[in-house]
C-alpha cells in the first residue's frame, strides 16, 4: 500500500445530489413554460430569455472577477436567474429593459450580499420590482398572445387582472365574462408576462420538481390554499365585484411565483412549519394587493415582503427537538 | 404487519446484497493476535499478564477498572509477546496484549454450564460483567451497566437492535438467521434480568428472511418480531424506541428513562453464550465488503485479529485502498491501517478505492432545508455547523448541538456538500469543554 490513505470524519457516502444538479433541475422545469412563451408571443420572447439568461451570467461573472473571488456560473444559478427574470417581463420589453434588469438582479439582488445563498430577497423579483417602478410604461404594455405562424401581428391589450382592476376601480364591478376563458387562461393564450400566461406548462415543470424531490409541497399548497380560501371568501360575499378562486389561479404571475418564486430556496424558511408560515403569508398578501391594492398584481411584492420575514419566520418555526414532545404509549 | 419508523431520516443504497447470503465464515486463527485493553466505553482493562507468559483460551489478560469498565479476554490460547501500546482503531496507541497463538486453541479451565433460569438477576449480571459484554452493535458500551438501573428506574420494555440500519453491513442480518436459538435463549435471559414481560425484535423490512426466521422461532415464547420501514438511522436507539414503543427519550435522558433497555442481537447471543456456558467474549461476527474488497464475507472473528488478515481471508485487495472503515460508511469510522486489530465493536471493514470516494468540493449552503427535513433529532444543522464556524459556541448550543446523535443524514443529504454533521461535532466537543471550564 504505497498510497495515501483519505482519513476523514463520517458519514463517508453522499446522496449525489449537488447544487447545480438542483439549479439544472429547476431550469429544466421552467423549459414548458419558457416553449410556451416563444409559442404565443414568438421572436421578442425569445430574445427576452436570451438577453436575460447572458446578461445575468455576465453581470455574474463580472462581479465576481470584481470581487476576486472564485467564478460561480458552474452552479448554474446565475442562468436560472436569468430564465426567471425574463419568465417576469412582459414579451415586448426593449433590450435594454431586459439589460438592465439583469443587472439589477445579480448585481444588486445577490452579488452585492456575497453571492449564491447569502441574498435575503429573491434576485429577479427585486429586479422586476426595480424595473417596475422606474420604467412603468414599458413594465405594463402588454401584448396579445399572436401564435408563432398565426401571422397576426402582436395587439397592445391588457391582462385578465389588468382588465378586471380597471372595471372594478371605474364600475366598482368585475368586466362582464366571455364565456371559455378559462381555458385560455390555464394554456396560456391570454396577454402577461412570458412565464405568467401558461399554467398548464407551470405545473408540468412543477411535477417534474417534485418528482425530484426538489420542490416539497409547503410552499405552494400553502400559498395557492390561502389564494383560494381568502379569495373564495370575498368571492361568496359579493360575486360582482370580487372575482372567483379560479380566476386568481389561472391569471397573473400566481403559478409562476408559488411554484418557482416563492419556493427560491435561499430566500425561503428552511423548516416546514416555515414554508407554510411563508406561503400562507404570501397568500394572503397576493390577493389583498390584487383586490384593494392599487397595483393589479401582487405576487411579486408579497413574495418580496415574506423574503424580508423569513429570518425572523425560521427564528419561531424551529422544529421541537426529539426528546421534548409529550409521549404516548 | 405494519412496518413502523420514525420521523425524519433518509434512504442511501443499502448495497447489502453482496454480502448478505454469504453465510458466516470462522477467519482463521492468525499468527498474531493484538487485544486492545480499550474495547468498551469506559476505563480500559489493566493488563494482568506477562511477556512471556502462557495463556489459556478464555482467560482473562486484562482487569477491569471500576464499575463502568469489563475485563478483557485470550482470544486463544498461546504465550504472550508483548504489552504495549499499538495501534489501535481510534487511531492512537493503546495498550494492549500480544499473543502469539500455540494453535492448541485450548480453553481455560473452570468454564462451566448451568441452568440459566436458576440465577438471580445479579448473579446474571455478575456473569455478564465477567464475560466482558459490551453492546455488539458498535457503541461497545458495558452491558452490565445498561442492565443495572438505578433505584426508582422501572423497566418495563426490552427492545433488541436487529434494525442494522448501516448500509453494506449484514453481520447481525447473519446472526439472526443462523444463531436464531442463541438469540432467543440471550433474549429470555436479559428479560429475566430486568424483570420484564414486554420484548421486541426489531429488524429492518429489507431483511424479509430474518423477520420470517426470528419470527417463526419466537413465536409463543412472550418475543414480539415488529419488522421497521428501511430508512437510516432506523437503528439508532432512541429512534428505535420511538418506532417500536411511540415513547421519546427526553432530550439528554436515556432509555431508561422511558422504560426500556435496548441491546443489540449480537449481544444477546453473547450474553446467552456466558450466562449458559460461562463463555467470553471472545469472538464476533463482522462483515468485510465494499468495492476495494475482492470478495466480501460475514466472518467470525476472533477479537485481535488484524483488518489484514480480515482482508486476506477474503481474497484479498481489489485495487489500492482510499479509506479503510471500521463499521459502517454512515457512521464508521477511518483507518490508519490494515495493521490494526478487530475489536468486540467490529462489526465491519469496509473498504473505498479512490473513485468509490465522493470527493465532492464545498459550496455555499442554499438554504434549501433537506438537512432540517432529514434531522431525526430535530434540530437545524445548517444554522448549527453555520454559528460553529464562527466560533459561536454559545448560539450552536442554544440551537441544541448536544442534541444531535451524529448519524449524518445531514452531510449525506447535503447538495453543498458542506461537513454539517463534522462542524457539529467539533461545536460539541466546544460546549463540552467549555461546560468543563464553567
Amino acid at each position: 500500500m504505497e498510497k495515501q490513505l483519505y482519513l476523514s470524519s463520517s458519514p463517508h457516502i453522499h446522496s449525489g445530489e449537488t447544487t447545480d444538479k438542483v439549479m439544472r433541475g429547476v431550469i429544466y422545469a421552467l423549459l414548458p413554460a419558457c416553449a410556451v412563451s416563444i409559442y404565443f408571443f414568438g421572436w421578442p420572447a425569445l430574445m427576452v430569455l436570451l438577453l436575460c439568461t447572458g446578461a445575468c451570467m455576465a453581470t455574474e461573472a463580472l462581479c465576481r472577477k470584481g470581487m476576486g473571488r472564485p467564478l460561480s456560473l458552474g452552479d448554474g444559478s446565475a442562468a436560472l436567474t436569468g430564465i426567471l427574470l425574463a419568465l417576469n417581463l412582459p414579451p415586448s420589453s426593449p433590450w435594454w429593459l431586459a439589460l438592465i434588469g439583469s443587472v439589477v438582479a445579480i448585481g444588486i439582488g445577490k452579488q452585492v450580499y456575497g453571492g449564491l445563498g447569502s441574498n435575503p430577497f429573491n434576485p429577479a423579483l427585486v429586479a422586476r420590482v426595480v424595473l417596475l417602478i422606474s420604467f412603468p410604461v414599458q413594465m405594463t404594455t402588454w401584448t396579445a398572445p399572436a401564435p408563432l405562424g398565426s401571422g397576426i401581428d402582436a395587439l397592445t391589450t391588457a391582462t385578465p387582472l389588468g382588465e378586471m382592476k380597471t372595471a372594478v376601480m371605474l364600475t366598482g364591478r368585475l368586466p362582464l365574462p366571455a364565456g371559455g376563458e378559462y381555458l385560455e387562461y390555464f394554456t396560456g393564450n391570454m396577454a402577461g408576462s412570458l412565464g405568467e400566461v401558461s399554467a398548464l406548462a407551470l405545473l408540468l415543470g412543477a411535477g417534474y420538481l417534485f418528482w425530484r424531490r426538489i420542490l416539497t409541497w409547503h410552499i405552494p399548497a400553502a400559498y395557492l390554499g390561502s389564494v383560494v380560501l381568502l379569495s373564495g371568501v370575498f368571492w361568496l360575499v359579493d360575486p360582482s365585484r370580487y372575482p372567483s378562486p379560479l380566476f386568481h389561479l389561472c391569471t397573473g404571475g400566481l403559478m409562476l411565483g408559488a411554484f418557482f418564486m416563492a419556493t427560491d430556496m435561499v430566500t425561503s424558511p428552511v423548516t416546514g412549519k416555515g414554508m407554510v408560515i411563508f406561503g400562507l403569508g404570501c397568500g394572503i398578501i397576493t390577493v389583498l394587493v390584487r383586490l384593494f391594492g392599487g397595483y393589479p398584481e401582487g405576487v411579486s411584492f408579497a413574495i418580496l415582503l415574506m423574503n424580508a420575514a423569513t429570518p425572523l419566520i425560521d427564528r419561531f418555526s424551529r422544529p421541537s427537538k426529539f426528546g421534548t414532545v409529550p409521549q404516548k404509549g | 404487519m405494519k412496518l413502523k419508523t420514525f420521523p425524519g431520516g433518509l434512504h442511501p443504497p443499502d448495497n447489502k446484497e453482496w454480502s448478505a447470503d454469504k453465510a458466516i465464515e470462522d477467519c482463521p486463527l492468525p499468527e498474531e493476535l493484538v487485544i486492545p485493553m480499550s474495547q468498551h466505553i469506559g476505563a480500559p482493562a489493566e493488563p494482568c499478564v506477562l511477556v512471556g507468559q502462557q495463556v489459556k483460551k478464555g482467560e482473562v489478560i486484562g482487569q477491569a477498572k471500576g464499575f463502568v469498565s469489563v475485563p478483557v479476554h485470550a482470544s486463544t490460547s498461546g504465550e504472550v509477546v508483548a504489552v504495549e501500546p499499538r495501534l489501535h482503531s481510534s487511531g492512537r496507541l493503546l495498550p494492549a496484549v500480544v499473543i502469539r497463538p500455540d494453535g492448541e486453541d485450548a480453553w481455560v479451565e473452570g468454564l462451566a454450564a448451568c441452568d440459566a433460569m436458576a440465577l438471580t438477576p445479579d448473579q446474571i449480571r455478575e456473569k455478564i460483567r465477567a464475560a466482558g459484554i459490551v453492546g455488539l452493535g458498535g457503541a461497545t458500551f458495558p452491558a452490565h451497566v445498561k442492565l443495572s438501573p438505578p433505584e426508582g428506574k422501572i423497566i418495563d420494555t426490552l427492545i433488541l437492535n436487529g434494525v442494522e440500519c448501516e448500509p453494506y453491513l449484514t453481520a447481525d442480518h447473519r446472526l439472526m438467521l443462523e444463531e436464531t436459538e442463541r438469540l432467543i435463549d440471550g433474549v429470555t435471559i436479559l428479560k429475566r434480568v430486568l424483570g420484564v414481560e414486554r420484548a421486541f425484535i426489531g429488524i429492518e423490512a429489507n431483511k424479509p428472511d430474518a423477520i420470517e426466521v426470528v419470527g417463526r422461532a419466537c413465536a409463543g415464547r412472550g418475543i414480539e418480531v415488529q419488522g421497521l420501514k428501511v430508512k437510516y438511522p432506523q437503528g439508532a436507539e432512541k429512534q428505535l424506541i420511538l418506532a417500536l414503543t411511540g415513547r421519546e427519550v427526553p432530550s439528554g435522558g436515556l432509555p431508561m428513562d422511558v422504560g426500556v433497555v435496548v441491546q443489540n442481537v449480537g449481544t444477546a447471543v453473547a450474553v446467552s453464550d456466558a450466562v449458559r456456558y460461562g463463555l467470553p467474549l471472545i469472538e464476533r461476527i463482522a462483515t468485510v465488503t465494499g468495492p476495494g474488497i475482492a470478495e466480501a464475507k460475514n466472518l467470525r472473528i476472533r477479537v485481535g485479529t488484524s483488518l489484514s488478515a480480515m482482508v486476506d481471508f477474503c481474497g484479498g485487495l481489489q485495487g489500492d485502498p482510499a479509506k479503510i472503515i471500521m463499521g459502517g460508511p454512515m457512521m464508521g469510522a477511518t483507518q490508519l491501517s490494515l495493521d490494526i486489530p478487530a475489536t468486540r465493536g467490529t462489526s465491519g471493514v469496509l473498504l473505498f478505492r479512490e473513485g468509490d470516494l465522493a470527493l465532492v468540493p464545498e459550496g455555499p449552503c442554499i438554504r434549501c432545508g433537506r438537512c432540517v427535513g432529514v434531522c431525526p433529532a430535530r434540530i437545524l444543522p445548517t444554522t448549527i455547523a453555520a454559528y460553529a464556524r464562527l466560533d459561536l459556541i454559545n448560539e450552536a448550543e442554544e440551537y441544541n448541538a448536544m442534541d444531535c446523535i451524529e448519524c449524518g443524514c445531514c452531510t449525506y443529504t447535503c447538495p453543498a456538500a458542506i461537513p454539517l454533521v463534522q462542524v457539529i461535532r467539533l461545536a460539541k466537543g466546544a460546549i463540552l469543554a467549555k461546560r468543563r471550564k464553567v
